[in-house]
């Protein structure tokens, strides 16, 4: 025990982060480079080399040391203005405004809102790459009688290997995985990683039943999911007819670098990807309900 | 202008109808009638906007809200109407359509419908899902389009049965402005499936509100109660003869300190609201006649189950005065807060407020209530506040997220035992996961919330204060006039204050698309 993540945000609220009402854990850190994140400063992690500091209009930011004269940057939440200068200023795609948390720091705040939701989701960044906190929370979660009726999911890129998931299966409700692209290379542009691990991941949990949903997102001219239409629709029709399958349209807000020169998805864009899906029978889709 | 001149102008107003302006004319009317008698001091805190009698009129001949004993009138028929005792189901709801006619309240259309499933279900039997569906429907078509008033309030539930499943179906088909709909819950009655059906409602048109039913029938005897107009709680078989509110803003200013809040400035203007309950319920118990009417005479409604309501508003300006707190901007809004319903601190002086307001009208008694008191009301707004958050609320477009909100303010709801709201506004992501607006439902009751009501953000079908409007009529209204009756104090609450700048708000979406990888 005694495990702590380091957490960029929790929200205590969420109507789209698997079924019904769910208290989310966004973890900090990733191990996909995605060119059309929106959230770059989750990618990696800070190591306090202390740049960000000075930058900080509102003297949130410190810098201590400790007995061995390990550097370690200090957030003041109190006093942030979230006006994120220190994310713009960071050379390292990270964000100074994490938190770390243990177990039982994260029971404590389900507990504060169990009548209200369903369960809980880690999301990220890339949670898996935090999974002993997660196993360990969700195994609390699962022995303690005031919380066992929560839903545990997690919200991955689905890079996590197979016996990786296996650790967390007995406790894990259902997942949530992104696929970005369907090609091997569409996905290496894109994610900077190749896809077979990702696939690995779906037939396991699809296989598991703890698929709830596959969420690809439709960058119109650079994903390959509309060129590759056959196959994708054959892919998607063999998974269990339970599994959600999320299009999600690309939006350029919030992207850095090339992705900035990618057209946002459009409703129609979206809706025609939808109706070639739907003709080729894939059924279960749920469209974005909102467009930027 | 002269009164002549008002008249004039009513009468000549191209965007009321007929019936409309006859409405407005007899109000002139009656503001034309010498005020009650009430002291200088009454007269003073009226003027300075301290103390509201809601426009109810300076000579009150009819109560606020009337809630009839429908069940009753259906099994015994009435003299007065020359009608017997209904045989089946389209008798009984003919015997509705003639009666609400001829139940007056503030705005001579009936706030109170009644609950409908206990009075229609003795006339359901034999009848097939489909026959009930059909006339039910044409019912519910009736209501909207002759008594067009979205403070005109059904309730049903908590017990699950075909009338309740019919109107909740029928309500969510139709989306209409009337009536206001009030689906009872009883965890220990209600199955899951049953509120997870008007929850889903909530995602369709913002309809039905929840009411917490163990918590309301703890607080009135056997005979019950009933929900009417925007969220009040009121005796069944009598009501409110009058609602006197007090603004809590106002009375914050005149503070010098949070212990002169207390000990002085506060109970000194509940004693003037008392006063001003005092002399309006007087002048309508021994002056006006009203309880000679037939309702009376045939026991629909007896006036020992009239009961003032003691209002309230302002609370949140009213805690940010007494603690030095700057008003609001957009500057603030991301920043942590001392604001009331975001801070701690701020929220744990309104409960105190509320505890004291409590106690106090507990302890006083009153010539006409129910049991001899006043009952205290957390009141909904009107469309002349200005600058000035209805009831409890936290302020229109500052709310924190859903859960956040919840928190903050179901302290408050215990003490308010004829009725508080306060709307939750929720971003439409929630329109494809009704399990959530459940949840959420069940949060908030299970807190201590006395009601929940939710908007969803893009619904045409808002409520405004308390009173349902459809957002497409406001635009409308402006060009053509509108059939229904509220849509007109909608328009102008939608002017006067931010109600429509209330903030949508699911936390994801905050963060949306900051997380959406
Ligand atoms: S967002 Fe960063 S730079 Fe801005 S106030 Fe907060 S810590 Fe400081
Ligand atoms: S957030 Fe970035 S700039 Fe700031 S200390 Fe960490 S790594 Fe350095």
């Amino acid at each position: 025990m005694g495990r702590v993540a380091t957490v960029n945000n929790i929200i205590n609220f969420s109507c789209v982060d698997g079924p019904g009402s769910r208290l989310v854990i966004f973890m900090q850190g990733c191990n996909f480079n995605c060119k059309n994140c929106h959230n770059p400063y989750t990618i990696d992690m800070c190591d306090s080399c202390g740049d960000c500091v000075a930058s900080c209009p509102a003297n949130a930011l410190s810098l201590t040391h400790n007995a061995q004269g390990k550097p370690k940057v200090e957030w003041h939440s109190e006093l942030c203005t979230q006006c994120d200068t220190c994310l713009s200023i960071c050379p390292k795609q990270s964000s100074p405004k994490t938190r770390q948390y243990s177990v039982p720091q994260v029971l404590a705040l389900i507990r504060k809102q169990v009548f209200f939701i369903n369960g809980i989701t880690v999301s990220g960044g890339e949670a898996t790459l935090q999974l002993p906190f997660i196993i360990e929370l969700f195994q609390a979660i699962k022995s303690s009688d005031d919380l066992s009726h929560l839903s545990c999911m997690i919200d991955s890129n689905g890079y996590l290997a197979t016996n990786a998931w296996q650790q967390v299966m007995p406790y894990l409700d259902g997942a949530m995985i992104d696929l970005k692209s369907w090609q091997q290379q569409t996905h290496r542009y894109i994610t900077n990683r190749d896809n077979h691990r990702v696939f690995a991941s779906l037939k396991l949990l699809a296989e598991q039943d703890k698929l709830y949903e596959i969420r690809l997102l439709h960058i119109p001219g650079v994903s390959d999911f509309d060129s590759e239409i056959d196959a994708v629709a054959a892919y998607l029709k063999q998974l269990p007819a339970s599994v959600r399958v999320k299009l999600n349209a690309f939006q350029q807000h919030g992207v850095t670098g090339e992705a900035r020169l990618w057209e946002s998805c459009t409703e129609q864009q979206m809706q025609t990807l939808a109706a070639r899906l739907t003709e080729r029978g894939v059924a279960n889709l749920i469209l974005p309900n909102v467009y930027l | 202008m002269t009164p002549q001149a008002r008249f004039a102008e009513i009468s000549r107003n191209p965007l009321l109808s007929p019936k409309q302006k006859s409405g407005l004319l007899a109000l002139e009317a009656e503001a034309s009638i010498p005020y009650v008698a009430i002291s200088a001091a009454v007269k003073q805190a009226m003027a300075q906007g301290a103390i509201c009698d809601m426009f109810e009129g300076h000579a009150p001949f009819k109560p606020r809200y009337v809630l009839p004993d429908y069940a009753k009138y259906l099994k015994n028929g009435s003299e007065y109407l020359e009608l017997a005792p209904a045989q089946d189901l389209d008798e009984a709801l003919n015997a509705l359509t003639i009666i609400y006619h001829h139940v007056p309240s503030v705005t001579n259309i009936p706030v109170y419908l009644g609950q409908l499933d206990d009075v229609l279900l003795p006339y359901c039997q034999g009848l097939d899902d489909d026959t009930i569906y059909r006339k039910l429907k044409l019912f519910w078509i009736m209501l909207d389009r002759t008594l067009p008033d979205a403070f005109m309030h059904v309730n049903i539930g908590p017990t699950d049965n075909i009338v309740c499943r019919t109107i909740l179906r029928i309500d969510a088909e139709l989306k209409q402005i009337a009536p206001n709909l009030t689906f009872m819950y009883d965890p220990a009655v209600t199955p899951d499936e049953l509120l997870q059906i008007a929850a889903s409602n909530i995602c369709e048109c913002s309809k039905p509100h929840i009411a917490n039913y163990p918590i309301h029938a703890s607080t009135f005897d056997q005979q019950g109660f009933g929900i009417v107009s925007c969220y009040n709680s009121l005796p069944l078989a009598g009501g409110a003869n009058t609602l006197v509110r007090l603004n809590l803003k106002e009375v914050a200013l005149q503070a010098s300190s949070i212990g002169d809040f207390f000990t002085n400035v506060l109970p000194h203007y509940c004693q003037l609201t008392f006063e001003l309950i005092d002399a309006r319920a007087t002048f309508l118990h021994q002056e006006s006649n009203f309880f000679n009417s037939f309702l009376v005479q045939e026991g629909l409604i007896e006036e020992s189950r009239f009961a003032p309501m003691f209002g309230i508003y302002g609370m949140a300006e009213a805690v940010n005065i007494l603690q030095g707190t700057p008003d609001f901007n957009e500057d603030s809004l991301d920043k942590p807060s001392n604001h009331y319903g975001h801070n701690a601190a701020a929220n744990e002086l309104g409960h105190q407020i509320s505890k004291a307001l409590d106690a106090i009208v507990k302890s006083t008694p009153v010539k006409f209530g129910y049991n001899g008191r006043a009952l205290l009301h957390s009141q909904g707004g009107m469309n002349t506040d200005r600058d000035v958050t209805p009831g409890v609320r936290i302020p229109y477009g500052t709310e924190p997220n859903p859960i956040t909100h919840i928190q903050a303010l179901a302290e408050h709801h215990q003490y308010y035992t004829s009725g508080i709201s306060d709307i939750l506004t929720i971003d439409e992501t929630v329109k494809a996961n009704p399990q959530a607006m459940m949840q959420l439902c069940k949060g908030a009751l299970k807190l201590g919330f006395r009601e929940f009501s939710a908007n969803v953000a893009t619904n045409d079908l808002v409520r405004v204060t308390g009173y349902m409007v459809k957002l497409s009529d406001i635009a409308r209204y402006k060009e053509q006039g509108s059939r229904t009756n509220t849509t007109s104090l909608g328009a102008d609450a939608a002017q006067n204050t931010n109600i429509l700048a209330r903030q949508p708000r699911v936390v994801a979406h905050e963060l949306t698309p900051a997380h959406s990888k």
